[in-house]
């Protein structure tokens, strides 16, 4: 059946639920409301309110309970209802979720998913419109994902459920009613740890994951129609751990790379895959491999967001520069 | 309108059973069996046997920083002491005789402390978290492992270790509103030391005690003698009996003091008088439980003798322990690990496979760049 992002990511949540009584749902609004996004809509009339948790407005408790509840075997999904607001619960995410595993040597780990809404393009506040991808690719113990259409949201989000290490899921605002796509009943898993060539060319490869993917997939069109260049496209969907070798191969092949991401330029995703593909394919590169990213601004409000967050002029604009080098 | 008194009214109660002349409230007086009461004491003691000689190690070199008890035996233990095995014991990090008594070997705890994470890995089917050193971040673990066991319909309580500094984090708010919200089997016990680090209690919070924290919260709190061993099993055994019960969760605040440094990296005398030390040592809780087991002829000859050979043997044992192996930093970064972390770990190998490198340039230094000359091949 065709389903936009939100439909698909709740059908992968009841989904999941009926196969795994011990996959449970917390957050502030994930109950009755369905969340604010109705990621989770209808599930607490599925499944009761005793597993789908209307928490207390509590970032840290709701990451620190879901610790406990993993810790005790179950497999806590929690909503952070936006990115922005997980500085608040990072300390739990980042001192015990993506350590557990190590500090007890094995005894105990931590299956459990954080959902998050992410970044811009949806006209809204401070804290709502951030991207904060790097924080959570940086630290050990974790797995960063970030879906980029409905099939692969689904697919993803099942893989994340049933990974038995913490996973940070961040889904695009964006793209939540972008577009509808055909999604199969039957679940399906999308392995995490793998990028995905979504366009095959020779001259250039563009990389990129989430809401930034469709970025780059028209500028890919467009040098393919006015400059006659075949660029590959790269759909990260796990930003960490990073598919390098995915990456270094087309770069082999191309010689020249644009990152683009969402995130602030410096010390972002943009900088690892660069150091990346310079460690593994340094010889077969043509040209300086170019970044694509928010400025270095702390938020800029949603009236001038358009001015730092990449768009397809910006990428081109990268893009010839680098062919042209 | 007029301003109207809402009810109910709260209040506060302050328990204490044997105090520190010696002083006995027999009916208040837990009834305690007479193994039950030397199996407490036997603990206590190793306790403080245990925190004096790991001080001396930590001198020595032979373990790092660990943070000693010295004082709080009470407070752990007859709370601790009150739990079913098959509950959740959840400490911070200064909880040893309350580790040792849920059935931590003394080895494994030295080796934690030597900075090996060998130590804090708990046995397959023991129901206790590790040392957790952010102040008040376990506790919302614990309110989680109690919503866990309540959804899987088992009666296990889980019991949650802090002190006084914790109150002041946000953790400490969150869990506890957390628990009354869900109203889960959590026992909350403060371990009221009087200072977090250099910072008197009075400059931690305004609240009168710190078991009213849990009016706001909407369950029960009492504050309780914590160098009264049998005043802190009864308000434990009485939290523990009503969480099981399906009561919810309870804040018990033990009123205790540590004796010693806050860490073996601390110098108290920076920030408090040795009167103050000297007056607290006074109730000392162990002082206090002798006299009590003296009186009913409990007290074992050679008990300390006892305890310091199965600390000594504790601590062959720990000395015994092969070099690290660095290779084990991988074992349990991830159920699997990604290709990149498994590409590190055989750098690692290889490196500890090679003989110890020598420069290059230790015979024949190379000569210095000329202007100009490019340091690399292309």
């Amino acid at each position: 059946m065709k389903l936009n992002m939100v439909k698909a990511l709740n059908l992968a949540l009841r989904q999941e639920m009926e196969r795994d009584r011990d996959v449970l749902v917390l957050g502030e609004d994930v109950g009755v409301d369905g969340g604010v996004f109705r990621v989770t809509e209808d599930l607490q009339r599925r499944f009761g309110s005793q597993r789908v948790i209307d928490s207390p407005l509590a970032e840290a408790a709701i990451i620190g309970a879901s610790v406990g509840m993993a810790l005790y075997g179950l497999k806590p999904v929690c909503e952070i209802q936006f990115s922005g607001f997980a500085f608040q619960c990072f300390h739990q995410i980042e001192n015990h979720a993506a350590r557990y595993r190590q500090r007890s040597q094995g005894r105990f780990h931590c299956a459990m998913v954080v959902r998050m809404p992410y970044g811009g393009g949806v006209r809204a506040l401070e804290h709502h419109s951030e991207s904060e991808e790097q924080f959570y690719a940086h630290i050990p113990g974790l797995k960063m994902v970030i879906p980029s259409g409905p099939r692969n949201a689904r697919a993803l989000l099942v893989s994340a459920i049933r990974d038995p290490d913490p996973v940070i899921f961040f889904e695009a605002k964006g793209l939540y009613h972008a577009a509808r796509e055909e999604v199969p009943d039957d679940p399906e898993m999308m392995p995490l740890g793998r990028a995905q060539i979504v366009r095959e060319g020779r001259d250039l490869t563009l990389i990129s994951y989430g809401a930034m993917l469709r970025v780059a997939r028209e500028a890919a069109d467009t040098l393919a129609q006015e400059d006659g260049a075949e660029a590959e496209v790269i759909d990260l969907l796990t930003v960490a751990p990073l598919d390098r070798a995915t990456l270094a191969a087309s770069v082999q092949k191309t010689g020249r790379a644009v990152i683009i991401h969402e995130a602030p330029q410096s010390f972002g995703p943009g900088a690892e895959i660069a150091a990346s593909i310079m460690e593994r394919a340094f010889l077969s590169l043509e040209a300086p491999i170019k970044r694509v990213a928010a400025y270095d601004v702390p938020f800029v409000g949603f009236a001038r967001e358009r001015a730092t967050v990449p768009d397809v002029p910006r990428v081109l604009a990268a893009a010839r520069e680098t062919l042209a080098f | 309108m007029p301003r109207t008194p809402l009810e109910p009214r709260f209040t506060i109660e302050h328990l204490s059973i044997l105090d520190s002349d010696g002083n006995l409230d027999t009916a208040l007086e837990p009834d305690l069996p007479a193994d039950e009461l030397k199996r407490l004491y036997r603990a206590m003691l190793l306790g403080r046997r245990l925190d004096e000689r790991m001080v001396r190690l930590q001198r020595q070199g032979r373990i790092g920083t660990f943070a000693p008890i010295k004082g709080q035996e009470a407070s752990q233990l007859g709370s601790v002491s009150t739990l079913r095995p098959t509950d959740w014991m959840v400490p911070s990090f200064r909880e040893t005789a309350a580790m040792i008594w849920r059935g931590w070997p003394i080895d494994k705890l030295l080796l934690f402390f030597a900075g090996f994470l060998e130590g804090g890995q708990p046995a397959p089917a023991q129901h206790d978290l590790g040392i957790t050193i952010p102040v008040a971040t376990q506790l919302p673990h614990a309110v989680g492992l109690a919503y866990a066991a309540q959804y899987r319909g088992e009666d296990a309580v889980v019991m949650a270790f802090f002190g006084d500094g914790a109150t002041s984090e946000g953790d400490f708010h969150e869990a506890a509103n957390f628990a009354g919200v869900w109203h889960v089997p959590v026992v909350f016990v403060c371990q009221n030391n009087q200072w977090a680090i250099s910072v008197p209690l009075k400059k931690q919070t305004h609240s009168r005690t710190i078991a009213q924290k849990a009016l706001a919260y909407g369950f029960p709190g009492i504050q309780v003698d914590g160098n009264d061993v049998l005043a802190v099993h009864a308000a434990s055994r009485e939290a523990v009996e009503r969480a099981r019960a399906g009561g919810g969760p309870t804040l018990i605040e033990c009123v205790t003091y540590r004796l010693g440094v806050h860490t073996t990296a601390d110098d108290p005398t920076k920030y408090r008088t040795d009167e103050e030390v000297a007056e607290w040592a006074r109730k000392d809780p162990l002082t206090r439980f002798t006299e009590y087991l003296r009186k009913k002829n409990l007290l074992e000859d050679g008990l300390e003798a006892q305890v310091d050979a199965e600390i000594a043997e504790a601590i062959r044992r720990f000395e015994a322990t092969p070099p690290p192996d660095p290779l084990a930093i991988f074992a349990h970064a991830y159920a699997e690990l990604p290709p990149d972390v498994a590409a590190q770990r055989r750098e690692l190998a290889e490196r500890l496979q090679a003989p110890p490198p020598r420069r290059a340039d230790e015979e024949h230094p190379p000569a210095p760049p000329m202007r100009g000359q490019r340091m690399t091949r292309r």
